[in-house]
């Protein structure tokens, strides 16, 4: 029940993108078309639990030295380093999955929503199992805004009855912010 | 002194990864096919997606990966491409056939009636989804221009309300004919010149009500046709392309002007072409 509790507080109430404003650059670059925005969302649960079961360990040694001052820049390498590692792996021995991937992989290598999830687990005080269900779900909450917001993109591409000065970013912004106030709905709810 | 620790261990968690990344880049190396990048580097970049393939860098992969799915696909390139691709592959270029786009309408302002005035989104989509269209003929081109928009080489306008394919420009690429909500256009050999420009399969009476440059299916065509090349079916004239000889018998005989003979139209400068060939030769 406890993870339930989470991943419906990470998904909806705390979308991470939506109510949190981070991956804002990924969420508004690539969500164009559908199959690439669900392209990227993938990514982004693949290496937000990846980045999370790597950097949970890291922290507690952090702890043990009385370093925890050094999170953020340790945890950017490592996260860094490990997305490398995981993209060369996989183009050599699951090659149709890397494809999926594709470039979206090295894209968000050090995307601040794959570092926000991995120090708020920290911050939450979460165990091992919680802060990878914590993540898994920041990432299904992130392919969910993808996919919600494509779906409003492909309504506004080719719209003339758009203003000039309106046209291009300021409509998305625009669109973005009623997306984020349609989730403002959910709060409370945990 | 307790500077040291956090310096030596970001010096230490960096080193390792280092040697990781290095070891891991050996061990995990792909080599990369050059036959792709070369295949690729003849290919014209326009990623206009008319070989079937996801852009010119999804046909190089594919091509270079089974020789076999042919080296002509490539409408922009051509068969100069065409020939070049087979030359890297070490295979026979196939034929690549010209071809063009093809509007199947003639329904200009003139001619077809209109049921409405359009005020809304200036596209054709958008247009198609009220009532089938501002056009009382719910086969013909709505003329809002959607495949003019759509076309990356500008071959395709619309004039007096109807798309217009400019032969020589267009590449067939067909990113026009998937614009097309009422499927106007198609993709058809260039050297078919003698075109049905009608896509209406209502009855004859129905269609002369409403374009007064529709097919009606009244089968003149295909009397006058002397290679069996022309067929009425569903009240609509279709030409097979593999009979038809331009010879424009059919475009002659049709009452409502719906068969036109893109060769007749290229009379006036007959005159100039031969010179031409012979600085050519």
């Amino acid at each position: 029940m406890e993870f339930f509790t989470i991943l419906v507080s990470v998904i909806l109430v705390n979308n991470y993108v939506l109510a949190q404003f981070l991956g804002i650059c990924p969420f508004l670059g690539v969500s164009k078309k559908l199959d690439s925005a669900v392209g990227m969302g993938v990514a982004v649960i693949f290496v937000m639990v990846l980045a999370t079961a790597a950097t949970w360990p890291i922290m507690r040694v952090l702890e043990s030295l009385e370093i925890g001052y050094l999170q953020t820049i340790v945890f950017i390498l490592v996260i860094a380093a490990l997305v490398q590692f995981v993209e060369m792996a996989l183009k050599k021995f699951i090659p149709a999955l890397h494809k999926a991937l594709g470039v979206y992989l090295p894209l968000i290598t050090t995307n601040c929503a794959v570092l926000g999830v991995c120090i708020s687990n920290i911050d939450e005080g979460y165990g091992y199992a919680e802060a990878l269900v914590n993540s898994a779900g920041a990432g299904i909450g992130f392919l969910l805004a993808m996919i919600l917001f494509s779906g409003m993109r492909s309504k506004l591409e080719g719209n003339t009855a758009i203003p000039k000065a309106f046209q291009g970013v300021p409509i998305t912004l625009v669109t973005a912010a009623f997306l984020s106030l349609g989730f403002m709905g959910f709060g409370g709810l945990v | 002194m307790s500077i040291l620790i956090p310096v030596a261990l970001v010096v230490a968690i960096g080193f390792v990864l280092a040697v990781i990344l290095t070891i891991a880049s050996k061990i995990f190396f792909v080599p990369v096919d050059e036959t792709v990048a070369n295949l690729r580097a003849e290919l014209p970049g326009a990623n206009c997606g008319a070989c079937g393939y996801a852009g010119c860098d999804d046909y190089a992969n594919a091509l270079a990966e089974d020789p076999s799915i042919g080296a002509s696909k490539c409408p922009v390139g051509g068969a100069d491409v065409a020939a070049k691709l087979a030359e890297i592959l070490g295979v026979e270029a196939g034929s690549a056939e010209p071809q063009v786009a093809v509007v199947m309408c003639n329904g200009n302002k003139d001619a077809a009636k209109t049921i409405m005035e359009y005020q809304g989104l200036s596209t054709c989509s958008a247009a198609k989804q009220l009532y089938g269209g501002l056009s009382a003929c719910a086969h013909g081109c709505i003329g809002l221009g959607d495949c003019e928009a759509a076309c990356p080489y500008g071959a395709i306008k619309v004039c007096n309300g109807v798309a217009v394919v400019d032969r020589e420009t267009c590449v067939g690429c067909g990113i026009c004919a998937k614009q097309c909500p009422n499927h106007v256009i198609r993709i058809a050999p260039a050297k078919n010149k003698v075109i049905v420009q009608c896509n209406s399969k209502d009855a004859g009476a129905k269609t002369r009500k409403v374009c007064s440059n529709g097919c009606i299916g009244c089968k003149k065509c295909e009397k006058a046709c002397k290679f069996e090349a022309i067929k009425v079916e569903d009240n609509h004239a279709m030409i097979d392309p593999e009979k038809c000889k331009n010879c424009g018998l059919c475009a002659k005989e049709c009452p409502t002007g719906a068969i036109i003979n893109m060769r007749a139209k290229r009379k006036p400068a007959a005159p100039a072409a031969p010179a031409a060939e012979a600085k050519e030769a």
